[in-house]
């Protein structure tokens, strides 16, 4: 039975093409969902693209939390449904308070695209578990809004709890709190990051195929 | 007619660059002595007839869930408004 994940696209997403073709890389079954879906069609894990949904009108992510896909999302994760947000997609995690915090404006006040060096810290979750703690990878990302923030109390309840995913490794290309990437919620079936995993899955149309193991570590988890 | 105002900030701790960025613009428009600049966000909602208690309500629900963040933002909300008491007459 192959393993089927799902990749939304919102009004103004623009990565979900990527990330279907990141899905069917890793060798599992791309299904395109639609943002208006009031149902799953049965989906194994669900990817939450990249892009500007919704315009970014009011602040990123903020409108697509409420489409009627991500009722279901919402209420799958809670019972262990892996969901990966990239960019755009851990935007509207952090606005659905699947992760806590927020992504603000990059305190360079820039738009920011480059391949970036990030460290792996936690390699337990269903999306990481196929790199090695401590692993440098280059991923690219591009964004505007990517300054992770969270009150300390928060933050240092993600690092007590091991829930830092991905850090950035050299400096921060946007003044994220403690360099923060990517996080997880404490089952590690939630992860957000801002770099782009999908775009790094072959070294023809990306910097390395650093992002692949994102695709291959849930296709792992969910035929173990 | 009532006029709801909801005034979104960033938080006192949330670095705003957007509000340094005009900050820094100003003194290249001859305009000295401005200590620091923020940037916010203003919603006016509009009523009709009176506003009702539950309709405030909702409001305060909306303003704190939708349209602030409230891990980045804080807001005001006030009412604007000149004839919160409806006189019935046409205006």
């Amino acid at each position: 039975m192959s393993v089927r994940v799902g990749v939304v696209t919102f009004p103004g997403s623009l990565d979900d093409r990527d990330a279907l073709r990141a899905v069917a890389a890793a060798r599992a079954e791309p299904v395109g969902l639609w943002h208006a879906d009031a149902d799953l069609h049965g989906v194994d894990a669900v990817v939450l693209p990249g892009g500007f949904s919704y315009g970014d009108y009011l602040r990123a992510g903020a409108i697509a939390r409420f489409a009627p896909v991500m009722r279901l999302v919402i209420e799958q994760a809670a019972a262990g449904l892996p969901v990966l947000g990239i960019c755009n997609g851990f935007q509207v995690l952090c606005e659905a308070h699947l992760l806590p915090g927020a992504l603000a404006r990059n305190d360079h006040q820039r738009f920011r695209c480059q391949d970036q060096q990030l460290i792996m810290e936690r390699t337990s979750t269903d999306w990481t578990q196929g790199y090695q703690p401590g692993q440098v990878v280059v991923i690219p990302l591009k964004h505007g809004e990517g300054r992770y923030v969270a009150d300390s109390p928060t933050l240092d309840e993600l690092e007590a709890e091991g829930r830092v995913v991905v850090r950035y490794f050299g400096q921060s290309p946007n003044g994220a709190a403690r360099g923060i990437a990517g996080i997880s919620n404490p089952a590690g079936n939630v992860v957000g990051l801002m770099p782009h995993p999908e775009h790094a899955i072959d070294p023809l149309t990306g910097p390395s195929a650093d992002g692949l193991p994102f695709f291959t570590s849930v296709l792992q988890r969910l035929v173990a | 007619m009532t006029r709801v105002v909801v005034d979104v900030m960033p938080k006192p701790e949330i670095l705003d660059p957007q509000g340094q960025a005009i900050a820094q613009a100003l003194p290249t428009l001859g305009c000295a002595g401005v200590r620091s600049v923020r940037q916010g966000k203003r919603f006016e909602l509009e009523i009709d007839g009176v506003l009702t208690a539950a309709q405030r309500t909702d409001i305060e629900r909306i303003a704190a869930s939708l349209l602030t963040n409230p891990v980045i933002e804080d807001f005001v909300l006030r009412i604007e408004d000149d004839d919160v008491v409806d006189t019935g007459r046409p205006r």
